[in-house]
């Protein structure tokens, strides 16, 4: 478990990224896109947070435990959303009955 | 409390005198008295507030209290019976004490977060009191929307700023337990000998640390819809009142298994040593934790089953909620098949360990009538899930933990508590508990429904009925309290290994030195092996 330690470059690089990814964003809510609007904006979110992890939280050089361990939060967060949306999703469904 | 006999050893008791050697302690011991003592009072006041409700349902008509001070009773029962007495209960003072002992470590991994995780119990315990001071709060401990969020004129905030922040408390303790397992075992110590009362309680760390932050999430939401009328849950607002039950309940079914793992973790433990016998079916019983912590998170939406979540959800979640039986059943076989062909012996703890099992049997599996999406419109938010809950949490985790208790007593003190006494208590708890709690399924099933304090007058005889067996509940709870700190001056000093059991605590003396044991221990075999402690015995 040797501590990496990035070059000033990436995380000066990786920073410039967010800000990029950011003005993005802010520019594209300005624009309809119709369905694609959430689409975008989730995409742009989720490099956003996986640059984040990954590099300023060094989870790309760390162990396979820390790596599970991050896997398995997102695994929980899809476990909330997917179960929740079970439900949103099909409240219609008797509506026709 | 020490008397000159025990002077002469130095132990984590006598190890420094004053205060701040106990409010800055670094040592897991003294933190799980700590954590003791706190829970204990949450106890006593969660038990006071209990006797309120019990007193006022004598009667079909409102005698003591006014509708609006019956609901700040449950509510408060309910709050501080949860989030401050049953999730800390049984890891921050058995685990907290005996978890790293158990794994052969000097202490947990993190000691400083440890005793931070205490205050931060404190401070979210001082929090919720306030508010209970301040006027109370009248929502029920569920605090669902959008009456939580909109209209509930009473110390909402204050209440659940105070269980966000005993929550982290909860969190820390978790994650120092994970981290102590993984890192700190004993040369040889492998998961597979682990004993199982580490296995339980690693599962539950498991859950405190993936549960818990999304309820903090659910509390700060409430929070901002209340104070700055950002649209979540409040339909009004644009929100949606199902999705707090979602995301509450996400948490708050995996914490019945917070509340009831590290039980069944001391139960596996008096099982094999009150049977000499290694438990039936080790691995299995250590995996069924793990599945129990990750099956409790799939199955929240059977609390909503008649609240406007769609038929399809509801019935996913019942199909779900029947799969997370099975773990538990296996718990119960294997102990079951423990007892077979050992050597029983009838000590104090073990009785706990008894009423344990039929008692969370009972709980069980009335939870799969309430599963039963027909079934449960039935009986929704009736006196039967009141009982239910509380076979689960009082006759399961409030036995196990009492049982823990006895069992460790000598451990922790270096002193044993009359026997005879502690054997009553045990008989009085089970009968008092039934008493109280078995009339409560037939009022559910009649029709009771809970939080009301009015009824028509036929069913004010189970309603007594059950406000006598409180009573006497409250002797069996109070015995124990009384005959504990007399053994701390008078009981007898306690050998290192009263009960002939096998874990590494009984190996060290009784009480424990400040860095638990003299030596490094090295493990040899696995866990409950009799044979080997016998040999051990022999040759030495
Ligand atoms: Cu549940």
């Amino acid at each position: 478990m040797s501590e990496h330690i990035d070059s000033i470059k990436t995380y000066t690089l990786i920073f410039l990224a967010l800000l990029a990814l950011t003005f993005i964003t802010s520019t594209v809510a300005y624009i309809d896109l119709g369905p694609l609007n959430i689409v975008v904006a989730l995409v742009i979110a989720v490099t956003k947070m996986l640059l984040v992890a990954l590099f300023f939280m060094h989870v790309r050089y760390s162990t396979k435990l820390t790596k599970i361990v991050v896997a398995g939060g997102l695994l929980w967060l899809a476990i909330l959303l997917l179960l929740t949306m079970a439900d949103f999703v099909s409240r219609g469904w008797l509506a026709g009955t | 409390m020490i008397t000159a006999a025990l002077e002469e050893r130095e132990h984590y008791l006598n190890a420094s005198y004053g205060l701040k050697s106990w409010l800055l302690t670094k040592d897991h011991k003294r933190i799980a008295l700590l954590y003791l003592g706190t829970i204990t009072l949450f106890f006593a006041l969660g038990g006071l507030f209990a006797t309120m409700i019990r007193i006022e349902l004598l009667t079909p008509q409102p005698d003591l209290v006014s509708s609006e001070t019956y609901n700040k009773l449950f509510t408060m029962h309910g709050v501080i019976m949860v989030f401050l007495f049953l999730v800390p209960s049984i890891p921050a003072t058995l685990g907290n004490f005996f978890l790293p002992i158990m794994i052969g470590a000097k202490d947990l991994a993190f000691p400083k977060l440890n005793l931070l995780s205490w205050y931060l119990l404190v401070a979210g315990g001082l929090c919720t009191l306030g508010a209970m001071f301040a006027g109370g709060v009248d929502t029920g401990w569920t605090f669902y929307t959008p009456y939580s969020s909109t209209y509930s004129n009473t110390y909402v905030i204050a209440t659940a700023l105070g269980i966000f922040i005993a929550g982290f408390s909860s969190i820390l303790t978790g994650l120092n337990f994970i981290v102590t397992v993984h890192r700190m075992r004993a040369p040889g110590m492998t998961w597979f000998r682990l004993p199982l009362f580490v296995w339980s309680n690693y599962a539950t760390s498991l859950i405190m640390v993936l549960g818990t932050p999304v309820l903090a999430v659910t509390i700060l939401l409430v929070g901002c819809e209340r104070l700055f009328h950002i649209g979540i849950f409040d339909p009004a607002l644009g929100g949606d009142p199902v999705l707090f039950q979602h995301m509450f309940w996400f948490y708050s079914h995996p914490a019945v298994y917070i509340m009831v793992l590290p039980g069944m973790g001391v139960v596996s433990e008096l099982v094999a040593t009150f049977s000499r016998k290694r438990v039936f079916g080790y691995g299995f019983v250590a995996f069924s934790s793990v599945a129990i912590a990750v099956l409790g998170f799939l199955v929240w939406g059977h609390h909503l089953f008649v609240s406007g979540q769609s038929v399809y959800a509801g019935m996913v979640f019942s199909f779900l909620s029947y799969f997370v039986a099975v773990p538990s059943a296996i718990k119960v076989f294997n102990w079951t098949a423990t007892l077979y062909k050992g050597s029983i012996s009838y000590d104090t703890p073990m009785l706990y360990a008894f009423g344990f099992i039929g008692l969370f049997t009972m709980g069980g599996l009335t939870g799969l009538f309430l599963a039963a999406l027909g079934i449960d419109v039935h009986v929704t938010d009736t006196y039967f899930v009141v009982a239910h809950f509380h076979y689960i949490m009082v006759g399961g985790t409030l036995m196990a933990y009492l049982g823990g208790m006895h069992y460790w007593w000598p451990k922790m003190t270096g002193r044993m508590y009359p026997e005879g006494w502690a054997k009553l208590s045990a008989l009085v708890v089970f009968l008092g508990f039934n008493l109280t709690f078995f009339p409560q399924f037939v009022l559910g099933y009649l029709g009771m429904p809970r939080r009301y304090h009015v009824y028509p007058p036929e069913f004010q005889v189970l309603h007594v009925m059950s406000t006598a067996g409180a009573s006497v509940l409250a002797v069996g709870y109070l015995m124990p309290l009384v005959y504990f700190l007399w053994s701390l001056r008078y009981g007898k000093l306690a050998p290192a290994n009263p009960w002939g059991a096998t874990g590494l605590e009984w190996q060290t003396s009784s009480p424990p030195p400040t860095h638990n044991f003299e030596e490094p221990p090295v493990v040899t075999h696995e866990a409950y092996d009799f044979a080997a402690l016998l040999e051990e015995a022999q040759v030495g």
